[in-house]
């Protein structure tokens, strides 16, 4: 079982993202500029600066020659998941609801964040149980969730007092229709190891999504 | 021909920019500005301005957030370097 990471000009988290993925599944480096997915199971596409944010964030990344077949991975049902600027692009993309505005403070904020998991009926939460606290870091400029969600593709929140960004509902982190692509504002995987991370519940995510894939 | 595409928050979105401006006008003192925001123009010449429509619905503007305004230039006006007249205006409100 093997997932895939895309590297965007202007991402900077795809390393953490691959040691991360490497805890539970083989791992394959995949290029903006590339039409191929490696035969993979499944797809994170990692937090960053794709294009440089230009225009908008992930309005670029989005006409990447990799997304046309993210896409069509996504719509055959495969897992596919978006951290921060993955997020946005997701977004951007359509395969997600809504978009992510700038923060109400204006600021870059770097912190430890709790997440309130919302939904268990994505693969990536598969492994939680609804209301459980995930202490996950969260860093970025433009986090402010906005949009029409149905009630059941919220899948994580921040919880009471977390909310530093302004969401919408203190909405965390958005499903499609089907479950099969998340898309979530904090980073689960800074959060793979006790050291560095202050917990391991981002590891929680990634073992969700080889743990339906291996079933 | 020249165009400018204007794009703004939409209307009933919180705009922190412009909350932030209009907050620091007084502060300078500049009284009696109200309804500030802050968008982002993009200026392009187009062979066919029958395609701007299309480019920002789907890649200038993300019509979710943002409300775009088509400003086409007059051509032999812009080339004369004056400031561009307005010869279409228009504002989608998708």
């Amino acid at each position: 079982m093997k997932l895939g990471v895309v590297t965007f000009p202007g991402t900077c988290d795809d390393v953490d993202a691959r040691l991360a993925a490497a805890k539970v599944a083989d791992v394959a480096a995949l290029w903006h500029g590339d039409a191929d997915l490696q035969g993979v199971d499944g797809v994170i596409i990692p937090g960053g600066f794709s294009y440089g944010d230009y225009l908008r964030a992930g309005a670029i990344a989005r006409f990447s020659p990799v997304m046309d077949e993210i896409i069509a991975f996504a719509h055959a049902g495969g897992p596919v998941l978006g951290i921060c600027n993955g997020f946005q692009i997701l977004c951007e993309a359509g395969l997600l609801p809504g978009a992510l505005l700038p923060n109400t403070g204006l600021r870059f904020v770097c912190r430890q964040v709790d997440l309130v998991v919302a939904s268990t009926s994505t693969p990536f939460t598969s492994t939680c149980t609804v209301g459980e606290h995930l202490s996950i870091p969260a860093k970025h400029t433009s986090g402010r969730f906005f949009g029409d969600v149905a009630p059941d593709q919220v899948v994580l929140r921040y919880a009471p007092g977390h909310n530093f960004n302004g969401s919408q509902d203190d909405i965390a982190g958005v499903s499609n229709a089907a479950g099969n692509v998340l898309g979530l504002m904090p980073h689960p995987e800074h959060a793979v190891d006790a050291l560095t991370g202050g917990s391991t519940d981002g590891l929680k995510l990634f073992e969700g999504m080889a743990r339906v894939l291996v079933g | 021909m020249r165009a400018r595409v204007l794009i703004r928050p939409k209307a009933g979105i919180l705009d922190p920019q412009g909350v932030a401006v209009e907050r620091a006008l007084p502060a300078l003192g500049f009284a009696g500005a109200s309804n500030v925001h802050v968008g982002r123009l993009v200026e392009l010449d187009v062979e066919d301005p029958g395609q701007l429509e299309a480019m920002c619905q789907k890649l200038l503007a993300n019509p979710l957030i943002e409300d775009y305004e088509i400003v086409l230039a007059d051509a032999g006006i812009a080339s004369s370097g004056r400031g561009p007249s307005l010869r279409e205006h228009r504002t989608a409100n998708a």
